[in-house]
């Protein structure tokens, strides 16, 4: 599904604040993988994410989606593949917007925003039912702007948002760094059904260990810039709690 | 009275320009300054197509275009050539006081015998009632196209730019090409209300549209004042409030000059009454 190839990112190359953030980082994601990305701050691992998202473009090395290769495309043309859930809540949803303007936009994330109005009684009903099954009571509450909802609720919106159209692959930047823990546990139990639902492909990355450990069949550590370590399903399910924080000793 | 009703027209001519600072300031959040040159530009164009006795019909078109191909340039700096938009549109309003001087060939050009928009339709006999009607039924047209544009998934998407560009941008929207669009649009509109005023004063002068987006911007601000206080989320109500934000501060000018104000003091008192209606919210919630 993802073949990242020999991926190397320099900021600033050459002047006394360069900085290498990626060291040359190869990666194999399967269709339907949850891939899961821990590492200290600075390791690389959002860098990373964003040249798969295409907001950051990799300074040599490639990244093939579905055998296409997107290296150098920008992340509004790699959306017909990618949903992105931002660790800002408000990165991901338009504040000002009512809920249901968030939504038609979603909607047609692959398609031409067009001059018709596509927002009529159907789709309304659409979005109600969508949004009633996160059981937060938002589905009456569509007419809000997004800016008055909590972190929380604006995150699993946002993840209901990423599967409205057809999305292949699902980014999760630490889609829970801003919430409380009661709700980080709705956004992450939401992201992982969704995932099962619509059988996409993920990559979250994430500082909780416990998100770590729960979710997700495969994961890695990332460390100035370079994969440190890559376990499969069978040697996640295989490796304990303990076995992880040991990773950051 | 006729004193007000003058105002009054000043007012519905401007709040094209008013919809034009809106798009630009609160929907894609760019603070446009191109607007000064912009509005002369329609001025001028419309000027020098009436004295070289060019149809109505082709005139409205070739303004729009203008005022739409000056923003469209101010956005290609701002978002090809990474400058910020603040300059952006500084650089463009420079340059079109020259375009502005070349194309008019001088600085001032009286259009009192031509055939403008308020001689050739004839809604009443009196001459400021016939333009009352003729802009009104302008502003309304205008109004209700851009009411429509922005309902629409275009304009969802617009006014998301403004809001959340990594959000829309993941959303599969051309961020840069949007701005393009959206200034092209707000300066198209701009230099409709330097159509209407050049013909409704009777002369284009190449200093008219100096400091002309301190009115713009605070019919905006009287408008976003108002949709505050009244948590008005309707997208039309925010237009209407936008066109009354353009009559009211217009209004305010002509009750200081009605009430003995010296002429000179007018752009003094226009800028205490923008800094007045920004600042007036800010005094009351830090109590």
């Amino acid at each position: 599904m993802i073949q990242i190839s020999n991926i190397h990112k320099v900021f600033n190359p050459g002047k006394a604040n360069q900085v290498n953030a990626v060291n040359g980082i190869s990666l194999q994601i399967k269709k339907e993988e949850f891939l899961v990305i821990v590492g200290a701050n600075g390791s690389g691992k959002t860098t990373m994410l964003d040249m798969v998202a295409g907001s950051v473009f990799p300074t040599s090395g490639s990244i093939t989606i579905d055998s296409e290769n997107v290296t150098k495309l920008p992340d509004y043309r790699r959306s017909k593949w990618i949903a992105r859930v931002f660790q800002n809540p408000v990165s991901g949803t338009a504040s000002d917007l009512s809920i249901l303007d968030n939504f038609r936009l979603a909607a047609i994330r692959t398609k031409p925003k067009g001059l018709s109005i596509g927002i009529n009684d159907e789709f309304k009903k659409q979005v109600k039912e969508k949004i009633a099954t996160l059981g937060m009571g938002l589905e009456n509450k569509i007419d809000q702007p997004m800016g008055t909802l909590s972190g929380g609720q604006r995150q699993a919106l946002t993840l209901l948002m990423s599967v409205m159209d057809n999305c292949k692959v699902l980014l999760l930047d630490e889609p829970t760094a801003a919430l409380d823990p009661r709700s980080a546990e709705v956004v992450m139990r939401t992201a992982d059904k969704l995932i099962k639902d619509y059988k996409l492909t993920a990559i979250l990355i994430t500082h909780n260990l416990k998100d770590a450990f729960t979710y997700g069949n495969r994961i890695i550590l990332v460390s100035e810039g370079q994969i440190i370590k890559d376990l499969d399903a069978e040697n996640k399910q295989a490796l304990s709690q303990n076995d992880l924080f040991g990773w950051f000793s | 009275m006729d004193f007000y009703l003058t105002a009054l027209l000043q007012g519905l001519c401007f709040s094209a320009l008013a919809l034009g600072i809106f798009i630009s300031m609160k929907i894609f959040n760019i603070p446009d300054i191109t607007t000064d040159g912009s509005y002369t530009l329609g001025a001028v164009v419309t000027a020098v197509m009436l004295t070289h006795h060019q149809p109505t019909y082709i005139i409205l078109p070739a303004v729009i275009i203008a005022g739409g191909l000056a923003g469209a340039l101010t956005g290609i700096i701002h978002t090809k050539l990474k400058i910020n938009a603040l300059l952006a549109g500084i650089l463009v309003m420079t340059a079109l006081w020259s375009v502005n001087l070349t194309i008019m060939g001088t600085s001032n050009l009286p259009l009192n015998s031509l055939p403008t928009l308020f001689n050739l339709v004839h809604i009443s006999a009196d001459p400021n009632h016939n333009t009352f009607w003729i802009v009104s039924g302008f502003v309304i047209i205008i109004t209700a196209l851009i009411g429509y544009l922005l309902k629409t998934d275009f304009g969802i998407a617009m006014r998301a730019t403004g809001n959340s560009e990594s959000m829309i941008r993941s959303l599969g929207v051309n961020t840069d090409r949007m701005k393009i669009t959206g200034l092209a649009l707000a300066n198209a509109l701009t230099a409709l209300s330097g159509y209407l005023i050049s013909q409704n004063q009777g002369f284009t002068d190449i200093s008219m549209g100096i400091g002309i987006v301190i009115a713009g911007l605070g019919s905006v601000i009287i408008a976003e004042t108002l949709i505050n206080w009244f948590r008005i989320t309707s997208v039309w109500l925010s237009l209407i409030l936008v066109i009354a934000g353009a009559i009211i501060f217009q209004m305010v000018l002509a009750i200081t000059l009605d009430i003995g104000v010296d002429a000179n003091l007018l752009k003094l008192v226009t800028a205490v009454f923008v800094l007045l209606i920004v600042s007036l919210p800010r005094i009351k919630f830090a109590k």
